[in-house]
């Protein structure tokens, strides 16, 4: 079975984002691969486990990607394809679906598209919607477990309210959730053939498409307001004057 | 000159350190106060290749070079210092030591057992009466036939009750001119009849990790686990400490790292005197010395994994790094805990574990006095690095990956 996993590169979870003139910055912190991905390229990885084939990391954003790109290679993808293009401005959740849906064809015999469930950074979750609605495909989101029988992926759902089994024929996108196992360690064997190995990178022309105008365009980025804290100290003779004096304060306050 | 890693380098230094930091760093403190082994730590190193490594696949290594060895040191002992004293003994001390003075047999049969995790080295040389004084050792080994027959007791071990082997020196003939020239050393199975093996407790610090004693009584060691001639036992053994030293060098550095963290995130947030103490300048000289320290500590180690993997000696750098970023680690994790102030004297913190962590690295492998002594013999003379018959071989990528 080859299967596609969709990644992309994020700043640090312990990243500080602020935003400045409109744009959101994180200083000189580290990009990663988005930790919900590398449940996909587990999810992924689990998969070709079970029915052989292969796993292709693909991955839509500037060059510097090719390091996450290169963390999935480590922890086991064969192959990996990066989508990139001066042309590209910021791209919306709709056109990095287009994008993805037109490499996807191109790597050609694709029977399952794996996503994480969000990113670290955007975070709307629309892409592996809108991917699999411009592809033409069944979404099979938030599995916990998936499994692969005659053509067809049937997959557990995780969510706050419980559990929900459904399936459809492949190929089908699928988006994990952390159910799914925790992401394995990249092998030294895996570090070696990432550290060496060459990515290519498909172009717009590539792919033969133009830079997709963005439907949902940022108006404004803020920071959280700033809030005015003061810190007070009770005191009392015993703990149980201090709780009490806490106590009150507490209910003057309406806290409770 | 080029000081940058490689990628190769960078994707392992973040292996190690998820790992430690995933699997290790939320149980530590629980087994530190308990003072017993994190269960899942040696099986976990050695699953994930950890353990072996810097040895060539071919032997069951994970092919990867000796500065990929010093990184992967600096990030476990970041974590917690046991984690790296799996290191210095199983990869260091023993299967380093294979590694460079066994036969192709020997490496056959042993180093793949150990580069790939299955089975687990120490190094068994201090003994109760003898620790820096390695010449002075009395365990004895008396050949008989196609055994040697060994007798004695060895004390501080690491891993003294988890190895399944143990390199050991002992000596061989009591009648040497130089005593020195009495030691052979010998990959000895601890599973033999006549081996005991015990820990021992109320250690000041490396608390989650194992330590203890073995005794030999009688036990009957094959001819070919022999690891070298007879006699070649003292040379063997200050090989391996080189290898074993750099192994603590590289993890030193590391808990100068943590000290230095766990400091800038205090000074940070602890407030005296209206303003943050990392406003205060007192405060921000431990920090300047800090940074400055863990950056000479890490030129120092890094310089000695580029030696090894030249395949050239690295006595005195080894010397210099192992003295240097020992006692800077001591000093670091001592001024961590007074810029914490009274929370840095609590367990609540990790300051006061790191303080206790770092002190025994100062004794152990070759105590700073004795790094003084073996810097000022290179610089009168006293010393110098004679070819040995067996080096460690250099690091070659094409040899180390067939």
């Amino acid at each position: 079975m080859k299967i596609i996993v969709c990644i992309k590169q994020v700043p640090d979870s312990e990243a500080k984002v602020v935003a400045a003139d409109g744009k959101a910055s994180w200083g000189d912190a580290p990009l990663v691969i988005n930790p919900f991905d590398e449940y996909a390229v587990e999810g992924a990885l689990q998969q070709k486990e079970a029915q052989g084939g292969e796993v292709i990391a693909l991955c839509l954003g500037p060059e510097t990607a090719k390091e996450a790109l290169k963390h999935a290679l480590a922890m086991g993808s064969d192959s990996a394809i990066l989508v990139s293009d001066p042309a590209l401005g910021a791209v919306d959740s709709q056109g990095a679906a287009k994008l993805l849906a037109a490499a996807i064809p191109k790597i050609g015999g694709v029977e399952m598209v794996v996503f994480g469930r969000q990113t670290l950074d955007d975070g709307t979750g629309l892409t592996i919607a809108q991917t699999a609605r411009v592809l033409g495909w069944p979404l099979l989101s938030f599995a916990g477990a998936i499994k692969v029988d005659g053509g067809k992926a049937t997959v557990e759902r995780v969510f706050e309210e419980g559990k929900q089994t459904i399936s459809a024929s492949l190929p089908a996108v699928v988006s994990v959730v952390q159910s799914i196992g925790e992401p394995r360690y990249p092998s030294f064997m895996g570090i070696r053939k990432a550290s060496k190995a060459v990515i290519p990178q498909w172009s717009l022309a590539d792919l033969g498409v133009t830079a997709p105008t963005p439907v949902v365009t940022r108006a404004a980025l803020d920071n959280p307001p700033s809030r005015d804290v003061t810190c007070e100290i009770i005191t009392g003779e015993t703990p149980a004057q201090i709780a009490e004096a806490l106590a009150e304060k507490i209910l003057a306050e309406k806290v409770l | 000159m080029d000081f940058s890693l490689s990628t190769e380098h960078e994707m392992t230094q973040k292996m190690v350190r998820d790992f430690a930091q995933k699997e290790i760093a939320p149980v530590i403190k629980e087994y530190d106060r308990k003072q017993e082994p994190v269960p899942t730590s040696l099986k976990r190193m050695g699953e994930l290749g950890i353990l072996g490594l810097c040895f060539p696949v071919r032997y069951g290594g994970q092919g990867m070079d000796y500065v990929s060895l010093g990184l992967a040191c600096e990030e476990l002992e970041a974590v917690d210092t046991h984690l790296r004293v799996a290191m210095s003994v199983h990869t260091g001390l023993c299967s380093m030591t294979l590694f460079q003075w066994g036969t192709e047999e020997q490496k056959e049969k042993f180093l793949t057992e150990l580069a790939s995790g299955k089975k687990l080295g120490c190094g068994a040389f201090t003994e109760p009466g003898c620790g820096s004084d390695v010449s002075a050792v009395q365990t004895s080994a008396k050949r008989d036939g196609d055994f040697y027959i060994l007798n004695g007791e060895k004390m501080w071990i690491s891993l003294a009750s988890k190895a399944d082997y143990a390199m050991v020196v002992a000596r061989t003939n009591p009648d040497a001119k130089k005593p020195s020239a009495g030691l052979s050393s010998f990959l000895v199975d601890l599973h033999s009849e006549g081996v005991k093996t015990g820990d021992l407790h109320g250690k000041l610090g490396v608390r989650a990790g194992s330590t203890g004693w073995i005794s030999f009584s009688d036990v009957k060691v094959p001819v070919a686990n022999r690891i070298g001639e007879e006699g070649e036992g003292f040379k063997i053994t200050m090989a391996g400490f080189d290898h074993g030293r750099y192994t603590v060098a590289s993890g030193a550095t590391g808990l100068i790292r943590a000290s230095r963290d766990v400091s800038v995130k205090y000074a940070l947030e602890r407030r005296t005197f209206g303003k943050m103490i990392g406003e205060h300048q007192l405060v921000q000289q431990k920090i300047a010395q800090m940074m400055q320290d863990y950056e000479i500590a890490r030129m120092l180690y890094l310089k000695v994994g580029w030696l090894k993997n030249m395949g050239e000696r690295s006595t005195l750098a080894t010397s210099y790094a192992k003295k240097f970023a020992t006692e800077a680690s001591f000093n670091a994790a001592n001024e961590a805990i007074q810029i914490h102030g009274a929370y840095g004297f609590s367990d609540e913190y990790d300051a006061e574990r790191y303080l206790r962590n770092s002190k025994g690295a100062v004794i152990y492998e070759g105590s700073s006095e004795i790094q003084t002594l073996i810097q000022a013999g290179y610089a009168l003379g006293f010393r110098e690095d004679k070819p040995l018959r067996c080096e460690l071989p250099a690091y070659d990528e094409a040899f180390w990956n067939e």
